[in-house]
């Protein structure tokens, strides 16, 4: 079984390019609006670019941490041959969203920058969660993964706290009671991380490595 | 900061109408040229959903120059009626204008009522004397961080407070907003304790700043801009100006307000504009005049601080945001 599994481990054809195309296709949507076609970007451009890409990078991280669950719940061995794509998609979205809050919202201010990372929790949890999507995209590497050996999954795994610095991100951002959106967010991120705590805290020794 | 009275002729003075401003729309604009102009402008990708076409459908409204008002480039009314707070009808920017149909504006009445010698119950065309009305042009900043500069119509608060004739122990003025959950879907949700509620403590009533707006941009308020008559006070974050009046009352304790009720440490009762007392999430020392690509310094007290600084001397700002 384990070997039929093995021996299937790499995505039917055009999945892997057509998952590639689909994660990044709202940022063709979001550039051609900025380019000013289908109605631009409305009345306040550069929030709209922040929301837009801050919703994409949530979303893409989901995804991302999606991945092994998925590949758990479903037996496709081969989901898990995306999962290097998307996670730097995942990180793609999150470093557009930060270059339009320091380029664009603030215009490259850098005592403003500093001093909100510094000062404003929702910015330091999103740049921190930006910092650790980069260690994770500069060691995603197959050279890397090597070298690291056993710390190469450890140091992964952190992509789980950068999902839960996100959602604190959006959670501090909200306005009034309006939590339906940061809800959607933490309710998917706690079905992944709960399910694999869940598995981790499994006595029984599995045949296969999760 | 310029503040001077901006001339205004061309308009024809034959075109007041004391009906306009509950009547609110025209009759003979309901459907084909404007769908036609605005399939248009959309095709091309030049105007969001016509927007433009609004203004032909609201009943024009004019009104004499007035004080204060500033004579910096006006936020074009299509912005300005796109991109609004308005949570009784959603929270997204956009959702009060595609939803703005939902608010029933007709008929409508405003109570007066608390520690006054001259309560009543009024009809909105009773409420308002049309030949009070004048043009304020006030910049508006809203408490998220963005501008806008726009051409209120309206009249000062002081005449309503006059004609109630307050007594000696009224020290506050509370606002509600009309709550009408079956026609609001905004106020379906719990996103704010409904119905709407402000205040303002007497003097900053009474100041000749404050105006109660029935409309804007040489026309009847639009809804989503809190048809049909709303509070501007411009030295304070934009929430403060509540929208959609149907209840003003006299009182001598400081007024519950909504977004102070939903988050006390974020939101205070005075909510002065002030770049140095920053919402404990984020900066207040700059803005985005809709429009405009760079931020701007966000001025003390929204740049009227020469009018209205005198009101709060003594009192520690910090403290009392």
């Amino acid at each position: 079984m384990a070997g039929r599994r093995r021996a299937s481990a790499r995505p039917p054809r055009g999945v892997w390019t057509l998952v590639l195309a689909a994660s990044l296709a709202p940022g063709v949507w979001i550039a051609l609006r900025a380019a000013g076609w289908f109605g631009g970007l409305g009345v306040n451009p550069i929030e709209r670019l922040l929301e837009d890409t801050g919703t994409h990078a949530m979303i893409a991280l989901l995804v991302a941490l999606a991945v092994t669950p998925l590949r758990q719940w479903t037996g496709l061995a081969w989901i898990s041959a995306l999962r290097r794509m998307l996670g730097l998609v995942a990180f793609a979205w999150v470093s557009a969203h930060l270059l339009v809050w320091v380029g664009l919202d603030l215009f490259f201010d850098w005592v403003l920058i500093l001093d909100d990372i510094r000062h404003r929790p929702y910015v330091t949890v999103g740049f921190a969660a930006w910092l650790i999507l980069l260690a994770l995209a500069l060691t995603s590497t197959r050279g890397a993964q090597r070298r690291l050996r056993h710390w190469w999954p450890r140091l992964h795994r952190l992509a789980y706290a950068a999902g839960v610095l996100a959602i604190l991100h959006v959670l501090w951002l909200t306005r009034g009671a309006d939590y339906i959106e940061v809800g959607i967010y933490a309710g998917v991120l706690a079905v992944l991380l709960g399910w694999r705590l869940w598995r981790a805290l499994q006595p029984v020794r599995r045949p296969r490595a999760g | 900061m310029l503040i001077r009275v901006r001339r205004r002729s061309d308009i024809p003075r034959s075109e007041v109408t004391p009906e306009a401003v509950y009547r609110r729309r025209r009759e003979f604009m309901k459907g084909g040229l404007a769908l036609g102009a605005g399939f248009g402008l959309g095709a091309l990708g030049l105007a969001g959903p016509a927007a433009a076409d609004l203004r032909d459908e609201l009943e024009p409204l004019e009104a004499e120059p007035g004080e204060f008002s500033t004579d910096e480039t006006l936020t074009p009314f299509e912005d300005a009626t796109t991109y609004n707070n308005f949570y009784e009808l959603g929270t997204g920017k956009e959702d009060p204008h595609r939803l703005a149909d939902r608010l029933q504006t007709d008929p409508w009445s405003i109570r007066v009522e608390g520690l006054c010698d001259n309560p009543g119950e009024y009809a909105l065309e009773d409420f308002i004397d049309p030949w009070s009305l004048e043009e304020r042009i006030y910049r508006l900043r809203c408490v998220e961080g963005w501008s806008m500069v726009i051409p209120w119509i309206g009249f000062e608060l002081n005449r309503i407070i006059d004609r109630a004739e307050p007594t000696g122990s009224a020290r506050y003025v509370a606002f509600e907003s009309i709550h009408d959950p079956d026609n609001l879907p905004g106020q379906r949700r719990s996103v704010l304790e409904w119905p709407y509620v402000e205040g303002l403590r007497m003097d900053e009533a009474r100041h000749p700043l404050t105006i109660v707006s029935v409309g804007m941009y040489d026309h009847v308020l639009p809804n989503q801009n809190g048809a049909p008559i709303r509070l501007v006070v411009p030295w304070k974050y934009g929430f403060k100006s509540i929208k959609s009046i149907v209840r003003i009352r006299f009182v001598e304790d400081e007024p519950p307000t909504s977004w102070n009720r939903m988050q006390p440490n974020e939101y205070g009762f005075y909510s002065n504009v002030n770049p140095d007392v920053d919402h404990p999430r984020w900066s207040q020392a700059t803005e985005r005049r809709i429009g405009e690509f760079r931020r701007r310094r966000t001025e003390m007290f929204n740049g009227y601080g020469e009018e209205v600084a005198s009101m709060y001397e003594g009192m520690d700002l910090t403290e009392k945001y």
